[in-house]
């Protein structure tokens, strides 16, 4: 295949750099306007990942960090595919999460909410996806923790999710929310989204066909990266 | 009405919040999961190839520097070549070498300083050649989706001067804020700005 471009970003989907609601977004949003490039092979090209560079337990997140015992918390599988735009999939790309545990805490050392370490708990996963670019994770659905934005701000749960594609210019990192949560819509980060349908495909469904009876709950979380355009016709790219 | 496209909706990007590195450097975050973490070194020991240290910071619109900020590099080897199957050239692509890493900046400092490779040009669009550069990626809390930008060498000067995409930069004295400074003998340093009046030209890859 010649190379070609990925599809341009569709930024009325995205949020601006500058959302006042969320304030943190204030001293670090660049003002000016970004400068448009077409793709070069700096663009359509990324890093690649192998099986080599993980291993077994990355993507079990009730055991990747286990000292003794399991963590505390609702137990559930996350699952999905990560697609392009032309719906097909993204096979052998890696798939980061990290999350707070159950009670809203961050394993990290800037983070001091009194909400409660676990011991079992670590809270980062990583995977591979396969060849019809599904992924899945075993973890403990996090708890809502409280922020300073507002004074009475609450991220709702979320897991933050990272993932390469083919190119640079896939590069996404974004959050799951979970189906049912109250907070979503009160959540300034959540509505620095300007689509509410863009908003809608951030929230992971309940899928019951996928739990694991007696053991855990499922959630179902499709990705979507930009597409890439056919080379049927005419590609300058290569400067033919 | 008109028919409907086939495409789906490329998934929206949220802030990777305070405690990215949880995920992205977990030993930062001060714990220990991976038996390896990814991207802490962009050309490990024993690869091949001129070496060269960049330190910097990135800083907000106010001139406080961003202390959680993460950057991630992707770039080509000193030939280059970037090792990725689409590059013409992967096969020759030096051993060992990815491409890409990870950065972070010192949580009390905001500093940052990480060992490359010196990438070489590579090939641009319809044939025109790009100085050698490094494409960096900027997220952080507050960034509600990646910053791209590219930082150049100072010593290219000449290449700058034929480079499409430094030639795209309308206003001229912004170009500026893509090129390091050298500080020593394969020593530069590269600031970066969100804001403000020496803002970086960021980059709609």
């Amino acid at each position: 295949m010649k190379p070609a471009e990925f599809y341009m970003r569709d930024r009325s989907l995205q949020p601006p750099a500058l959302h006042p609601g969320y304030k943190t977004s204030l001293p670090r949003s660049p003002r000016h306007a970004l400068l448009t490039l077409q793709q070069t092979v700096s663009e359509i090209t990324g890093p690649t990942f192998g099986h080599g560079d993980i291993d077994a337990l990355d993507n079990d997140l009730t055991l990747n960090f286990a000292h003794g015992g399991l963590p505390v918390g609702e137990r559930i599988l996350l699952s999905g595919r990560v697609l392009d735009e032309n719906n097909r999939p993204v096979p052998n790309t890696l798939v980061e999460i990290w999350q707070a545990n159950a009670s809203g805490r961050y394993r990290h050392k800037k983070d001091a909410y009194l909400g409660a370490l676990d011991p079992n708990f670590g809270g980062c996963g990583r995977t591979l996806t396969d060849a019809e670019g599904r992924y899945v994770f075993r973890t403990i659905k996090p708890g809502p923790y409280p922020w300073l934005n507002y004074v009475n701000s609450w991220r709702p749960a979320h897991i933050h999710v990272s993932v390469f594609g083919t190119s640079f210019s896939q590069r996404l990192i974004t959050q799951l929310y979970f189906e049912g949560d109250p907070l979503i819509p009160k959540c300034p980060i959540v509505q620095t989204i300007p689509d509410p349908d863009a908003i809608q495909q951030l929230i992971a469904a309940l899928d019951l066909n996928s739990a694991v009876p007696m053991d855990c709950l499922a959630y179902k979380f499709d990705i979507v990266l930009r597409g890439r355009r056919s080379t049927l016709f005419e590609n300058r790219l290569e400067g033919n | 009405m008109v028919q409907d496209l086939p495409y789906l909706r490329e998934t929206a990007s949220q802030t990777a919040g305070p405690y990215v590195h949880i995920g992205l450097a977990p030993g930062a975050a001060g714990f220990h999961t991976f038996e390896t973490e990814l991207g802490q070194a962009l050309a490990p020991a024993g690869v091949a190839g001129p070496r060269v240290t960049i330190e910097g910071c990135v800083y907000d619109g106010l001139g406080a520097p961003v202390k959680d900020i993460l950057i991630e590099v992707w770039q080509a080897d000193p030939q280059g070549i970037y090792p990725h199957p689409e590059d013409p050239r992967f096969a020759q692509c030096t051993a060992g070498f990815r491409g890409w890493g990870r950065v972070i900046s010192d949580f009390d400092s905001g500093q940052f300083c990480f060992e490359t490779l010196r990438p070489g040009a590579v090939a641009g669009r319809a044939g025109r050649m790009q100085a050698p550069h490094l494409n960096l990626w900027l997220v952080s809390r507050g960034i509600n989706i990646g910053l791209n930008t590219r930082m150049y060498f100072p010593e290219d000067q000449d290449a700058h001067a034929t480079d499409p995409v430094l030639a795209s930069i309308e206003q001229r004295a912004r170009a500026a804020t893509l090129i390091a400074v050298a500080t020593g003998p394969d020593s530069y340093r590269f600031d970066i700005h969100l804001q403000g009046a020496a803002e970086t030209v960021f980059i709609d890859i």
